[in-house]
């Protein structure tokens, strides 16, 4: 390696790895950070999973069998919290973590010491919330998105609930700005913006986000603790205040927030889908536009999160028209993606399989979102199971899948063997079969009139709500095989090449499989060839 | 296993799923949105189904092409990739397109929108109120006004482990103790607002909900084309019982519904002077049964025991026990999660819920409240 003459660097060529425990709990390497990362995301996956078998356990037929109402609303609340804060974001900063500084050919994340304080604060937020649970007046189950003054009824596990979502918010930022840090600083020579991978472009916009909205939701939570505690009255109407303005300070974040979680997943499949369809992504440039586009208007649609508080009439045309906007570059996307798979020469590994989900079900989730977004027919979804279906479309086969087809597209990478191809192909159709048994239903009840967060129902809903569950304990049941996979993986099995797959590009592909501790001591160089082919 | 295996695998697992669907067919499977007995809620029908139509033909049409795609351009049947990657005129015709489509539908939204925005010249006017965890219906042109609360056979059915299979009740939890009732062919202008959380009001048939958010009064209207009972429920979380406050509206004849007001009025003055007389145990007992199981149980529980660390127990409680002027003045001003019971309760009803309370379970206090005692404390 010609590197080690050129630097004279003691360290390049041997991987020095802390060992024990303190290689972890000290971690400054954005490898092992994101495997953290990543293991933390899967044990809160099946943390929050369980969360939803209870309320598919208690919805499987009507009456109340298994917990009380205030118990399931708290299920309810923090499946939420643990799935967003917990599972599908930690999962993408896992995923840049180990990424990100390979893909633009650096050593490392560009500020390694807070990329290790921004993951270990997760475990104490968590910490913080799920010690509700034990407490007088039991975990918040006022809903995730905390509206006042039901919140505020909530007994002493409340500030614990505001100081979580205060530190997953420093944890988001600080991932962030590392973020930021070290794309905008550390890409190797040649790699100029227009030829980064489009999985970072993805995190570039999805840090700004971040940074922009999660400042908002600890403003929100804030003035909720001083309500509470310290008499202010910003959300109660006695003391001249509003409940909801509270909403519209949450949407201002919440929305935002649904691109924060879907981008890393835009990005994940833009990297896959090339790979097997061996064939350059279709519109580069416009993908590139169209993500930026998604996130600009994705500021200025929040209120279609709250249609039924009575808006005045041009506030409810304004937030219609902008919420149809945002299916124009969503539509270009899904037609660039489309486009790439045309006339390739595909192949169906288990990423591919999960991207080509995407695809399908993500578009299914957009189209339930577009019907939401026409403010009058609106009024009769909101609140029901229509949402909960389209939200679920969108974040369990639309992000979900894409973080799961990356975790299967790069293991190789990371482990240096191959998955076992039968128990990811498995995985894939036993999933993909059972989320639509879970899902798919959810339109109709939610049509025919059942609302969301009630923990008993009509009867004329008992037929379809068992179905669901079904689809439910299956849907859970098959994650399960994703962990078999992973850790048959680590131990062992087939030699992965450098290139992992045959149609694969890009500078990760590079390194050697596993790559060296530190990923580029010397940076490579990029030429437009390499970096479009 | 082979690829072969796994596909007659996966085959066979979609054909036991359909198979389990079609072995149900003789069961309940509610599709779609009412078409509803409004105008708004026609216009609403129509704009749903022809959003659906057009997002079907959309969503046929680009998974047939990566559909296509997806069994013909595959290596195994021996694809070459093709190498373009960039098309200006095809970017510029999916992003033209769809734009036009939208247009297309925010024309029709726009209007009916428009209309359902206009809330002017109402006949008559119903205030609605949400509680934790019941409706309150005030008649503001005829000063009728009534709280509506989960029907107590339902109430009992809906316990956790009751013994009692919902599916032997007509309607399970949308049955209420006092429904609207409302006259058809009138323009009636609906108010929502709310005493403590945020709740929301949706009755499916008129076509739209709206939140009922406390401090603030919302705006709508409906007009009832045709008789009948209609049934809806709270649909924005409110907390422990938020799933079992349902709404009922009996729609009739304009008619029937001026003498449904008379008889109102009457049982409302007879209310009132019921406050004014002196009452006997028995009868303040009675009637305090059900104002606790309607209002107080569903905290303090029906044996009185409350809930550990939540709802403090009344059964032995040094309240309950204690002064009964201590206890009016809880009842009517409430404390911590406790609601102030003074406008939804009149004097009548806090004497016999009181004096209820004192003799039943292991109290001891056992005296009599009467209505003048609470009419003097407010």
């Amino acid at each position: 390696m010609s590197e080690a003459v050129i630097h004279d660097d003691h360290n390049d060529h041997h991987d020095h790895k802390p060992t024990g425990i303190g290689r972890w709990l000290f971690s400054t390497n954005h490898k092992d950070i994101g495997t953290m990362y990543l293991v933390f995301a899967l044990i809160m996956f099946f943390i929050g999973g369980a969360m939803a078998m209870v309320i598919r356990a208690e919805l499987f037929q009507p009456g109340l069998q298994f917990v009380d109402p205030q118990f399931f609303n708290s299920m309810t609340t923090v499946h939420a919290l643990v799935m967003i804060f917990g599972a599908v974001m930690p999962a993408g900063v896992g995923l840049a973590n180990w990424m990100i500084p390979m893909m633009i050919g650096a050593p490392d994340m560009a500020m390694p010491r807070m990329n290790n304080m921004s993951f270990w604060i997760l475990p104490f937020a968590f910490t913080l919330l799920l010690s509700t649970f034990f407490m007088q007046g039991g975990a918040p189950a006022g809903g995730w998105t905390m509206y006042p003054p039901l919140v505020l009824q909530l007994g002493d596990g409340f500030p614990f609930l505001i100081f979580a979502v205060h530190f997953l918010g420093i944890s988001s930022i600080m991932g962030a700005i590392n973020i930021i840090a070290t794309v905008f600083n550390m890409r190797a020579p040649g790699m100029t913006f227009m030829r980064l991978p489009l999985f970072v472009w993805t995190w570039i916009i999805t840090a700004f986000l971040l940074i922009a909205a999660m400042p908002v939701l600890a403003g929100a939570v804030t003035m909720l603790l001083t309500d509470k505690f310290f008499g202010t009255a910003f959300f109660d109407a006695a003391g001249g205040g509003d409940p909801v303005l509270f909403q519209h300070v949450f949407w201002f974040f919440g929305h935002p927030e649904v691109y924060i979680l879907v981008l890393p997943s835009f990005g994940i499949i833009s990297q896959i889908i090339p790979t097997f369809a061996r064939k350059p992504l279709f519109g580069y440039a416009s993908m590139v536009y169209a993500t930026a586009s998604i996130a600009f208007l994705s500021f200025f649609v929040w209120a279609h999160h709250m249609f039924t508080v009575g808006m005045p009439l041009a506030g409810e045309l304004f937030f219609m028209y902008a919420t149809m906007a945002i299916a124009v570059p969503t539509g270009v996307k899904v037609f660039n993606w489309t486009a790439t798979m045309w006339k390739g020469s595909m192949t169906f590994e288990t990423p591919m399989l999960f991207s080509i989900g995407v695809l399908f079900m993500f578009t299914l989730g957009g189209f339930s979102g577009l019907m939401m977004g026409i403010t009058p027919v609106d009024f009769q979804y909101h609140d029901t199971y229509f949402i909960v279906a389209h939200f679920h479309y969108v974040l369990v086969p639309g992000i979900v899948f894409g973080i799961v087809g990356g975790v299967y597209y790069w293991l190789p990478k990371w482990t240096g063997h191959m998955y076992d191809e039968t128990l990811g192909k498995w995985h894939f159709w036993t999933s993909t079969i059972s989320v639509n048994i879970l899902f798919f239903p959810m339109h109709f009840i939610g049509l025919a009139g059942m609302p969301r967060r009630i923990p008993d129902y009509s009867t004329q809903f008992t037929d379809w709500n068992m179905i669901i569950s079904i689809g439910g304990f299956a849907f859970g049941l098959s994650q399960l095989i994703l962990v078999w996979v992973v850790i048959k993986c680590i131990r062992g099995g087939e030699k992965a090449t450098d290139e992992v797959w045959e149609g694969a590009h890009g500078l990760e592909f590079t390194l050697s499989s596993p790559p060296p501790f530190h990923s580029f001591t010397t940076p490579p160089e990029v030429t437009d060839a390499t970096a479009h082919s | 296993m082979s690829v072969d295996k796994l596909k007659q695998t996966v085959l066979g697992l979609i054909a036991v799923s359909l198979f389990l669907v079609s072995g149900a067919v003789l069961a309940e499977f509610p599709l779609n949105l009412t078409e509803g007995v409004t105008p708004t809620s026609h216009k609403v029908y129509e704009l749903h189904m022809t959003i659906l139509y057009i997002v079907t033909v959309i969503g046929i049409a680009v998974f047939s092409v990566m559909a296509w795609s997806i069994f013909h351009h595959r290596k195994s049947k021996g694809a070459v990739a093709a190498q373009f990657h960039h098309s200006t005129t095809a970017e510029i015709i999916w992003t033209i397109i769809p734009i036009l489509i939208l247009v297309g539908m925010a024309i029709p939204a726009t209007k009916t929108l428009v209309f359902m925005e206009k809330t002017s010249d109402a006949e008559m006017t119903l205030k609605v109120t949400g509680y934790q965890w019941k409706w309150k219906y005030d008649y503001l042109d005829e000063g009728i006004s009534f709280f509506s609360a989960l029907a107590e056979e339902d109430n009992s059915a809906r316990q956790r482990d009751s013994g009692i299979d919902p599916a032997t009740i007509d309607n399970y939890l949308k049955n209420v103790d006092n429904p609207i009732v409302l006259p058809v062919d009138t323009k009636i202008r609906i108010l929502t607002t709310a005493a403590d959380v945020i709740h929301s009001w949706w009755v499916p048939a008129l076509g739209w909900k709206r939140d009922a958010i406390p401090g603030f009064i919302n705006d709508n209207w409906t007009y009832i084309e045709e008789p009948g009972i209609y049934r809806g429920k709270c649909t924005e979380l409110c907390g422990k019982d938020h799933g079992f406050m349902p709404i009922v509206v009996h729609a009739v004849s304009k008619e029937e519904y001026a003498v449904w007001v008379e008889e109102q009025k009457a049982i409302q003055l007879a209310a009132a002077d019921g406050a004014n007389r002196e009452w006997s145990k028995d009868e303040l007992l009675e009637k305090g049964k059900s104002i606790y199981s309607a209002n107080c149980a569903s905290c303090h529980q029906a044996n009185g025991n409350g809930v550990e660390g939540l709802f403090p127990a009344l059964n032995g409680s040094a309240i309950v026990n204690g002064p009964a002027k201590d206890m009016i003045n809880l009842i009517l001003n409430g404390k911590n999660l406790m609601p102030a019971f003074k406008e939804q309760l009149n004097d009548t009803d806090i004497a016999a819920v009181i004096t209820h309370e004192r003799n039943s379970w292991d109290n001891t206090a056992k005296d009599i409240v009467q209505p003048a005692d609470v009419k003097a404390a407010r």
